[in-house]
């Protein structure tokens, strides 16, 4: 089986990277009852004996001695990495594992990205080696970051570049937190829309999330755990927000339930590859899949359920609803409205006790409402994981290559030439060196390119749909 | 003669088990309806067939596991050892640690040239353990890409390296609504691929399969195993030992061969279809009762009038009035559309097997005009009944079956070729526009030949 390196970046970037091998390990502990170290495990742990010194320590096979994480864990200032080395989980990471500065970007993408970046690429690149090394066989690096600050989204798209060149056949997936509108970094568009250039030009797949999208969904949640219908208790653990510990101090901080969200994001992406099912998923085929020109690679995606309730039964009604759920906004982690847009591609991939005959009714069932684009109608991905994430009996997470993140993009665009045709703030980037107003317009022009492909598609959205014309073969 | 069985892939791997595992149950089924003699020389053919002997004499399944991960192979051969009746051979199986990514490019470029050596020692190594081979079973789905890449390569070694055997590859055809977003060009590349290297294809199609196990077999929530279970019951109604000329206790050598022999008389035509009937559940099996008349009346008319199974049949097609031109290219298109066969191979299991009457096969208004049907028409009979079924009837045909599914297929593929979505995907690993362009041809020409007969 192949293994993944996590690379988290910036404050969000570790922040949600902590959630997630939190998760991880809650999810693996559940599964693996007799601690003996297998592939599933490896795919994000290494097993290490920490009695050796040094780099002697990895041990491939047998009962799990300690575990630690494949993550590399950058920031430029160095308030959260340490948080996180004094809490519950500083033994899964490796000292080693780390590269943090004093003095933080500023919220400026180019001093994440020009000043850290040749600063500390040496660095970067041995401490990627050297997790690479302790693979048998890598297969994906997932880059954790948000686009609005300095070092995650400079710093964060820095990497991306080296990764291309240093690992050209290890893909690279990028969770990428996009800012909102009413983001308080000021010059959040500035970075947002550097950082997409790297984006559409280095990574192979991106999955884009907004703050606000998390927060309503903390929003639902709180609504029915607080609703006091009679009867309804939602079983413990099973809030896609919650946590392993309930209650531990660190954990109450706000960010948390909203990171605890894209963390599960990324167990279930993970999930097919790393358990066994009737139809399993490799990460290597969502690329594959979803992705049909190598621009178009932004892909929502929906999580259900969002908890589950006490009573044991799941009759097929409530299986069916999940299904209805992974299409409706209140589940996707990005504002986005995919039903009236056009859907390039769609992959479901399910958990827990499901079958090809469920996955084909539901399929059958939403379809008509979906408008597919016309040379991809029947453009479903599906895969069928026999292991349920903790605390439900099924789940579901949706990914749609779909021209419904257009709009998204536009504001982005929209919010960046308000505030350059003032030239607000400009000076504190071309102050660094390497920095020119080119750049500036290099990015919004790949943007714009983008922008402009989608629109193409959604173009062909109201046409009919007509079969080409055959090759014609003399008999 | 001996069958050596690979098993590509997440599919493959899935359904082979099923497959050994049924003809093992059937094998030593007890409800045989014939004498001990009979049963005893039954299976012995089935295990001569495929499966070798061990020293504890546990016998393994004459085949050779081919994954790109671990996890299928890994099931498959722990569910195998665990059943305690059969098992896989020790080191029968390949796996690396990455799979094909769907993508039939890395399957064929790039996994096959690398693992070409090591697969094939394994299949040698298999081969060696028989007597004598009589060729190859390979079972692979069309729409990811470790079955279909890896075995379109696999199968051309075959072809090259064991050119006196048979090789007959079971292909998994996808569900029409997507399992696989690529399937559709997966699939064409697989098809044009086996057609140059392969003798026979016994396609399998999932939509068909599915259905049988909603409308006969009444399963509520259907899984791939109930999937594969049909699958491996239709196979093993054919491939079973079934009596040689000689008749009792004697069991045809090479069905593979004359299979082939029967139903392949023309390298432009090798798509085969299987049908069985009847097929339900255990529990409604107890209280039925079947006459050979009304099962081969059914059987006729499935064939007749292209039902995959023995509900729904459409009863108003018939055979064409002789003397009227064919439809061509227009028959795709037309309702009460009538089945044209090139040959048909209907086998027959079970009690007063020698009674039945296949007058209504024999029909020459049946068949295309180049074989009697003297020749266009055979039929295999044996007294041991198959897997509890009292009276059973599995047809194997060579005729239009396929012909709207190939259809649809080259359709779709074409219309995302057109617009070039995912062929990056493809050329990433050494495919040029071109190799699509002569799949396309390729498949037009069988399109176009199955369509005029």
């Amino acid at each position: 089986m192949a293994q993944s390196v996590v690379v988290q970046v910036g404050q969000c970037g570790n922040q949600i990277g902590c959630c997630f091998w939190d998760l991880a390990l809650r999810e693996h502990a559940a599964v693996n009852q007799k601690g003996i170290y297998d592939e599933a495990i490896s795919s994000f742990f290494r097993n290490v004996d920490t009695r050796v010194v040094g780099d002697g320590g990895s041990i491939s096979k047998g009962k799990i001695c300690s575990l630690k994480a494949r993550a590399i864990l950058i920031d430029m200032e160095e308030g959260v990495v340490n948080e996180i080395l004094q809490g519950p989980l500083r033994d899964v990471f490796d000292s080693k594992q780390l590269i943090t500065d004093i003095s933080g970007s500023g919220n400026n993408w180019a001093v994440g990205y020009k000043v850290f970046g040749s600063l500390y690429q040496e660095q970067i690149l041995e401490k990627l080696r050297k997790s690479a090394e302790h693979c048998d066989c890598l297969q994906c690096f997932f880059i954790i970051h948000s686009m609005g600050g300095g070092t995650g989204s400079g710093l964060g798209t820095f990497l991306l570049k080296l990764l291309e060149d240093e690992f050209p056949e290890v893909y690279r997936f990028v969770t990428s937190v996009y800012p909102s509108g009413e983001d308080d970094v000021i010059t959040s568009p500035y970075n947002s829309i550097l950082a997409m250039k790297e984006l559409n030009e280095h990574a192979d797949c991106v999955l884009p999330i907004d703050n606000q999208s998390l927060f309503d969904i903390i929003s639902k949640i709180d609504l029915m755990v607080n609703s006091g219908k009679l009867g309804t208790t939602i079983k413990p653990k099973s809030l896609v927000t919650s946590s392993a510990e309930a209650v531990k101090k660190w954990h109450q901080r706000p960010f948390d339930a909203m990171n605890n969200i894209v963390a599960n994001l990324l167990l279930n992406l993970t999930s097919s590859a790393r358990f066994e099912g009737s139809l399993n998923m490799d990460l290597n085929e969502i690329s594959m899949n979803l992705v049909p020109f190598p621009q178009l690679h932004y892909l929502v995606s929906s999580l259900t359920p969002l908890y589950t309730l006490a009573d044991v039964n799941i009759p097929t009604r409530r299986l069916d609803q999940m299904f209805s759920d992974a299409f409706s906004k209140d589940h996707q982690l990005i504002r986005a409205d995919p039903k009236h847009s056009l859907y390039l591609a769609c992959a479901l991939m399910v958990r827990g006790n499901v079958q090809v005959s469920d996955l084909r009714r539901n399929i059958e069932r939403l379809k008509p409402s979906l408008q597919f684009v016309s040379w991809n109608q029947e453009g479903w991905k599906t895969s069928l994981c026999s292991v349920p994430p903790v605390g439900h009996s099924h789940s579901l997470l949706a990914l749609a290559n779909n021209t419904c993140v257009k709009p998204t993009f536009m504001e982005l665009k929209e919010r960046f030439m308000r505030l350059y045709k003032k030239k607000a703030h400009l000076h504190h980037y071309l102050q660094i060196e390497g920095m020119e107003e080119s750049g500036f317009m290099e990015a919004v022009s790949s943007l714009s390119g983008l922008i402009e492909e989608y629109n193409q598609l959604d173009a062909t959205k109201s046409m009919p749909v007509e079969d080409f014309p055959r090759l014609s073969i003399a008999v | 003669m001996s069958i050596v069985t690979v098993q590509l892939g997440q599919c493959g791997n899935q359904i082979g088990f099923e497959v050994f595992d049924a003809l093992y149950t059937d094998s030593h089924c007890p409800q045989g309806l014939c004498s001990k003699r009979e049963n005893e020389a039954y299976q012995a053919s089935c295990k001569e067939r495929f499966f070798s002997e061990e020293e504890n004499g546990v016998p393994v399944a004459r085949a050779v596991l081919v994954d790109m991960e671990p996890k299928v192979t890994s099931q498959t051969l722990s569910k195998a050892t665990q059943s305690g009746r059969w098992k896989y051979g020790q080191h029968s199986c390949f796996c690396q640690k990455q799979g094909s990514g769907n993508n039939w490019a890395y399957g064929y470029s790039v996994h096959g040239p690398r693992h070409e050596e090591s697969i094939m020692n394994l299949i040698q190594k298999e081969v060696e353990k028989c007597d004598s081979l009589s060729g190859f079973f390979i079972i692979m789905s069309m729409a990811g890409g470790t079955g279909s890449g890896l075995g379109a390569f696999v199968t051309q070694n075959l072809q090259d390296q064991y050119s006196n055997s048979l090789k007959m590859n079971q292909i998994i055809w996808p569900y029409g609504t997507g399992e696989v977003i690529v399937q559709n060009y997966n699939s064409i590349l697989t098809l044009s691929h086996l057609y140059r290297s392969s003798d026979a294809l016994l396609v399998h199609e999932n939509d068909a399969l599915h259905k049988i196990c909603a409308k006969l077999m009444n399963i509520k929530q259907i899984s791939f195993s109930d999937i594969n279970q049909v699958l491996a019951h239709q196979l093993g109604s054919v491939f079973q030992p079934t009596y040689s000329v000689e008749g009792s206790c004697h069991y045809r050598r090479n069905p593979l061969g004359d299979l082939m022999e029967n139903l392949v008389p023309h390298p432009e035509f090798k798509m085969l279809g299987i049908r069985n009937i009847p097929q339900m559940s255990e529990n409604s099996l107890a209280y039925s009762t079947f006459t050979w008349a009304g099962l081969l009346k059914h059987l006729r008319q499935m064939l007749i009038s292209n039902s995959k199974m023995e509900e729904g049949i459409d009863w108003q097609v018939r055979p064409p009035l002789p003397g009227l031109p064919t439809l061509g290219k227009a028959s795709l298109n037309r309702g009460l559309h009538f089945n044209m066969s090139i040959a048909n191979l209907v086998i027959l299991r079970g009690k007063d097997v020698h009674s039945a009457d296949l007058g209504g096969f024999k029909d020459s208004a049946l068949y295309t005009s180049w074989l009697e049907p003297i020749n266009a028409f055979n039929a295999w009979k044996t007294h041991r009944a198959f897997s509890k079924y009292e009276k059973s009837a599995a047809l194997v045909s060579n005729s239009q079956f396929l012909l709207k599914p190939l259809d649809t297929i080259v359709g779709k593929a074409w219309n995302m070729f057109a617009s070039k979505a995912y062929i990056h995907q493809y050329t990433k690993f050494g495919m040029e526009e071109e190799d699509f362009l002569d799949s396309f041809t390729l498949l037009e020409q069988v399109v176009a030949s199955y369509c005029n007969l």
